[in-house]
């Protein structure tokens, strides 16, 4: 699943461009966020486990009991597992996720918008800054977004919906349809 | 008649002439006008029929509390019923056809309700329809259903887009009038975010009409002001077209935003704003109410503020000579525009004694005549007023005078209009001195927080001078502010308002007030739904007390507007009649939205091939391109049978049956749902979620497992494999896998919240091939690179290595009775995977099956599938499965439900297989079997088995297992199946296919 899908729309107010990305390695653990556990995972990844809702150098919040480690470049899921396993001493599940998601990435200073026709979330600019990062829903999708930058927001979603989100995101985006209001 | 007048009307624009068809002949209108303008301008009178008596009706109102111009608007993909022409802006092009009448307009077949109406009381349809208990069906609901509604539905497919969109404020204001800017401009001071929604093109609401000065400005530069102010207020959001349409807990809101309607364009239509606010100020105005006197709702009588509206708004004169008739002050201002206008107004028909205030001396300097105490006591005229009849307001319609004019504009008072603050639970009171119902800002409806976010401001809160309306606004943002943290700046001055003062008005519920049944029962309340002041009054004869059941028997306030004219009428007439307090008998309930909106908005971008999410398999795009038929199975899309050239679907399901047992057969199982357990305590937690024994399982091993809820009916069952001292992988079914993480995750933070336990959904990490048939194991054994023997890997083992050079989890299971093994590889090398394993078998003759050969395989095996063989209501003892159940384990989910006694009694429904006795007659789905009578069960999955030759079926049967060799009759269409009771095992019921 490397096919490229991309959609850009020049809207009067600014451009909005959609493109499925190319596979992002990720991992989920599932650990007690204890403080000896937090300890070990700052060693494991060389960052600390980062406040509820959100997202600080690839590791995310996700539940009290959950982070999703965005796997860094030159490393692998495996390694990062096995990093977490060597440190980590009480239970925890460490797993590739790779393959389950797919990952989107929304450009363009109106990106803020196609997303707030589907997610209820407050996205205005002073109400979802980098670092921040929701679990929500997309439309009838469950997704996981955070922003890369001010004007870009990378988006992930189960794999099996791929086509669809894609469809999704590009009516959302079309010319003419975004209300101007973040 | 109505026409153009040659200079007021600032919203229209008479440079740009706009055509348009009106029940298909072309008109003419300017660019601002609406549907109802253009049409009053070129005297189109009478604008539809109405819904019980067919009556002629024409415009009443200005705005969306129109009850009667109705139309059937756009035509094919774009067609809709019952849009209001008040708040249809005209465009090019636009089509509108009346509505509820046959041939036409004009005549109509029909109005002969009309001359029956004495035979068609409150009531009538529950009087009427009850005997003989056949002619419902057959005759009274046929006929009801053809006569029932306004306009028509359409045929096609909605062409059009809409959307949602989220949107987040401190303070969400409903309302563009004066008090809704003067509040966005004080709120919008305190630095909140403020969104401000107006629900038409236009923002002002009555200053853009009224004579009033504030600050030495008119009505219309106060507006431009104040929308300068708030120009330079980034905080201040204003949204036209925009109606703030619903009021719901934790301060959430509806607007419903027509974008295209006014100017259709290929972009969304409508737009359903989905408002989180922290405070609501409901600035919504207050509606005009009508007066009740016979013949009320004639062409021609229309509200007086919306004949002033008319006339500066749109330049249109609603007539060449009104009757003004009144029980309040502001119908003045109406007399006064039209004389102003050049128009004739005969006489000024006031229902008080004492008459009017400061107006009415204005009027009476201008040399209007004026009839205090006065009232109608009938308006003649059919299709269009022709004169009315003046009586005295205090006696019983004698009447004293006849005055000839074209149209009568009436003032019954105004109601404020409280819904929004009503919707999620705010309270009113009876303001007696206005004879109207306002918020009671003690008792408003309140926040997850306990505290009130609703405030009322302006004339919807019953301010009905200008200067209280300005104070209200002023303080409803303050508090708004305030309590949304804000800190505020010092008030400013109040502004300077100079404005008629008005003398008190005086309700009147019937005029005159002494109407014998005559003149009753030709006064309309409710002109959509032909409701008559004698049908609520013949409801409070038969005993209906509460506004709300009287509502419903007499259908007051039940059309399309929901009764914004009649209701306060209506309940006053009910009062009168019960002899009780107005406020006693109270409203009905406010329910939202505010107007009809589009069941489009309310679908939003859920349409077409967005309607519903579709997963997909990462081999989809092969299946999709290699002849598949699909079947949703949850949210998946999975193949249901590859067709080849000249098959039919019957065909191939037989082809990939054949062979798989003959030789080899390839299937996508992807969908099946795969949840990790990790922990400590992992094998401790499976033992309570599976009904049987899972601890015991050793690594490397597989077992297949049930899943019960906690009544002890089977939920969903699927292979465990034991990965590791401390982790399982279980699969559940495709439908399951959300659901059953769901359950283990709900299981695990709620009750044993001590387990160590952790679970992960890993379903769509893996993409898992099922490679079935004698020669699976050759197949595998042809991409090399992992031990698949039997000895290595036996039955209900699993192992891990390289296949064909992808890393793979090999599991040695089977539902399809034959030799079996699940290739489980990450699913972004599921497709290649896929592909190697079709090149190994291609020597074998491999063959992709689809979802039905798989099930026919598992029928011809007796094995079941939950959804099929379980309905919610079976056990796992029904389905002959105690094998499954534990009885050494303490305890597990279901096993105390499983010991009730229905659960445990003889003669429930249980498993069986059927062999139909003719072979080449298949049982038909969900068949019934019947003895003596009385159904006994059901068929539960009926197949034809090519690898059997003959039908095979399993069904659940009252004491079934008592009853093998038993021949059933299963009766279906006037035909009876026999078949005889059997083993569901069809195929090789020792298993020893799958063993080898």
């Amino acid at each position: 699943m490397s096919d490229l899908m991309s959609f850009s729309e020049i809207d009067g107010s600014g451009a909005v461009l959609v493109a499925a990305q190319r596979r992002v390695a990720m991992v989920t653990l599932k650990a007690e966020l204890s403080k000896p556990t937090r300890a070990a995972i700052k060693k494991a990844l060389g960052t600390p486990v980062p406040a509820t809702r959100k997202i600080a150098n690839g590791v995310v919040w996700m539940a009290p009991d959950e982070l999703l480690i965005m796997v860094p470049e030159g490393s692998t899921p495996q390694k990062v597992i096995d990093r977490l396993t060597a440190e980590i001493k009480a239970p925890m599940l460490a797993v590739d996720v790779s393959d389950a998601r797919a990952v989107f990435s929304l450009k363009g200073n109106k990106a803020r918008e196609v997303l707030a026709k589907g997610a209820p979330v407050d996205l205005s600019p002073e109400a979802f800054t980098l670092g921040d990062f929701r679990r929500t829903r997309l439309g009838q999708i469950a997704v996981a977004f955070w922003l890369e930058a001010d004007d870009e927001i990378t988006l992930v979603c189960f794999a099996s919906l791929k086509q669809f989100m894609f469809g999704w995101l590009v009516n959302a985006a079309q010319k003419g349809s975004l209300p101007a209001y973040l | 008649m109505s026409f153009r007048l040659p200079n007021l009307g600032h919203l229209i624009d008479r440079d740009t002439p706009v055509t348009f068809t009106f029940n298909g002949k072309p008109v003419q209108g300017f660019k601002g006008d609406t549907l109802a303008s253009a049409l009053m301008a070129a005297d189109h009178r009478m604008l539809g029929r109405s819904f019980k008596y067919h009556r002629p009706r024409g415009l009443v109102a200005c705005g969306s509390e129109e009850p009667n111009a109705l139309m059937n608007m756009g035509e094919g993909a774009r067609f809709e019923p019952n849009q209001r022409a008040t708040t249809t802006e005209v465009f090019n092009g636009l089509t509108a056809r009346s509505q509820n009448h046959w041939p036409s307009l004009a005549f109509d077949v029909g109005a002969v309700n009309n001359r029956l109406s004495r035979f068609f009381p409150a009531g009538f349809y529950y009087k009427t329809f009850m005997k003989p208990a056949w002619a419902w069906k057959h005759l009274f609901e046929p006929i009801i259903r053809k006569s029932a509604g306004l306009g028509q539905v359409p045929t096609e497919r909605d062409a059009d887009r809409y959307e949602y969109f989220y949107a987040y404020t401190d303070i969400l204001i409903t309302g563009g009038g004066v008090a809704g800017l003067e509040a966005a401009l004080e709120a919008g001071r305190s630095g909140a975010k403020v969104l401000l929604l107006e629900q038409s093109p236009h923002f002002g609401g009555r200053f853009m009409v009224d004579d009033v000065e504030v600050n030495g400005r008119d009505g219309p530069d106060h507006i431009a002001h104040l929308l300068a102010e708030i120009a330079t207020l980034p905080n201040v959001t204003l949204r036209n077209r925009c109606q703030g349409a619903g009021v719901f807990d934790h301060g959430y809101a509806l607007g419903y935003e027509r974008l295209t309607d006014h100017a259709p364009a290929n972009t969304p239509r409508h737009r359903l704003w989905r408002i989180r606010a922290k405070r609501i100020i409901t600035a919504t105005g207050a509606l005009e109410r009508t007066l009740n006197f016979a013949g009320n709702d004639i062409p021609g009588v229309m509200l007086a503020s919306a004949v002033r509206d008319y006339a500066r708004l749109y330049g249109v004169a609603a007539g060449a000579r009104t009757v003004i008739v009144t029980n309040n002050d502001d119908a003045y201002r109406t007399a006064l525009t039209l004389h102003a206008a050049g128009l004739e107004v005969p006489a000024i028909i006031d229902a008080r004694p004492q008459g009017g205030g400061a107006l009415a001396e204005q009027a009476r300097a201008q040399g209007i005549r004026i009839e205090s105490g006065k009232g109608v006591a009938r308006v003649n005229g059919k299709t269009r007023v022709k004169s009315v009849e003046i009586c005295q307001q205090s006696g019983a319609g004698g009447a004293v005078e006849t005055i000839a004019c074209d149209c009568v504009a009436i003032s019954g008072g105004f109601s404020p209009v409280v819904h929004l603050w009503s919707h999620c639970g705010g309270k009113l009171n009876w303001d007696g001195a206005n004879a109207m119902f306002v918020p009671d800002p003690s008792r408003p409806p309140t926040d997850q927080n306990g505290e009130g976010f609703v405030i009322p401001t302006g004339s919807a809160f019953g301010a009905l001078t200008t200067e209280a309306c300005l104070q209200s606004a002023t303080a409803a943002a303050r508090q708004a502010a305030d309590e949304v943290g804000r800190s505020l700046p010092e008030e400013a001055a109040p502004r300077k308002v100079r404005t008629a003062d008005e003398a008190p008005m005086a309700p009147v519920w019937q005029m005159p007030a002494q109407a014998p049944y005559r003149l009753r029962s030709k006064t309309w309340l409710d002109f959509q739904n032909d409701v008559k002041v004698s049908d609520v009054q013949l409801a409070a004869r038969e005993g209906y007390e509460s506004v709300e059941h009287t509502k419903r028997y007499t259908t007051l306030g039940m059309a399309t507007d929901q009764g914004k004219l009649s209701n306060i009428n209506g309940l006053a007439v009910l009062a009168g009649a019960l002899d009780a307090d107005i406020p006693k008998v109270g409203t009905t309930t406010f329910r939202p939205p505010y107007t009809p909106i589009s069941l489009g908005a309310i679908a939003g971008e859920a349409a077409g091939p967005l309607f519903k999410p579709t997963r997909k398999t990462a081999i989809d795009g092969w299946h999709e391109s290699h002849g598949a038929i699909f079947e949703s199975v949850a949210d998946w899309r999975r193949a249901y049978a590859y067709i080849q050239a000249g098959e039919t679907t019957q065909d191939a399901i037989t082809r990939e049956i054949l062979a798989t047992r003959g030789s080899v057969g390839l299937f996508d199982a992807s969908t099946l749902g795969k949840i990790i357990v990790k922990g400590p305590d992992a094998g401790r937690f499976l033992d309570l979620i599976y009904t049987n024994m899972m601890s015991t399982l050793k690594p490397g091993k597989c077992r297949y497992g049930l899943m019960c809820n906690e009544n002890g009916f089977l939920m969903d069952d699927g292979v465990v494999a034991r990965l590791s001292d401390d982790s399982f992988l279980c699969h559940t079914t495709t439908g399951g896998s959300d659901r059953i993480h769901a359950h283990m995750e709900e299981w695990l933070q709620t009750e044993w919240w001590d387990l160590q336990v952790f679970t992960a959904n890993l379903t769509e990490q893996f993409t898992q091939i099922v490679v079935a048939g004698p020669n699976a194991r050759k197949v595998l054994e042809g991409l090399g690179g992992v031990d698949v023997s039997r000895e290595t890997l036996p039955f209900m083992g699993f192992t891990e290595g390289k296949l064909g050079g992808i890393q793979a989890r090999i599991f040695r299971i089977s539902f399809s009775g034959e030799l079996s093994y699940e290739v489980a590889v990450p699913a972004s090398q599921g497709l290649l995977m896929w592909n190697l394993l079709l090149q190994a078998g291609a020597d074998h003759g491999i063959a992709p099956y689809g979802t039905e050969a798989l099930h026919v395989m598992r029928g011809e095996k007796g094995f079941v599938v939950v959804g099929d063989e379980s309905d919610g209501t079976v056990t796992p003892q029904d389905l002959g499965m105690s094998w499954a159940v534990s009885k050494k384990k303490e305890d597990f989910i279901g096993k105390r439900g499983m010991q009730r006694s229905f659960l445990t009694a003889e003669g429930r429904k249980q498993l069986v297989g059927l062999r139909t006795l003719s072979d080449t007659e298949k049982l038909p789905e969900s068949a019934h079997a019947v003895e003596g009578g009385k159904a006994i069960g059901h068929v539960t999955s009926t197949y034809f088995s090519p690898t059997l030759g003959h039908p095979i079926a399993m069904a659940l049967i009252h004491g079934g297992r008592a009853r093998m060799g038993e021949v059933l009759d299963f009766p279906v269409g006037g035909k009876v199946h026999k078949a005889r009771v059997v083993d569901p095992v069809f195929y090789d019921k020792k298993g020893a296919q799958q063993d080898v």
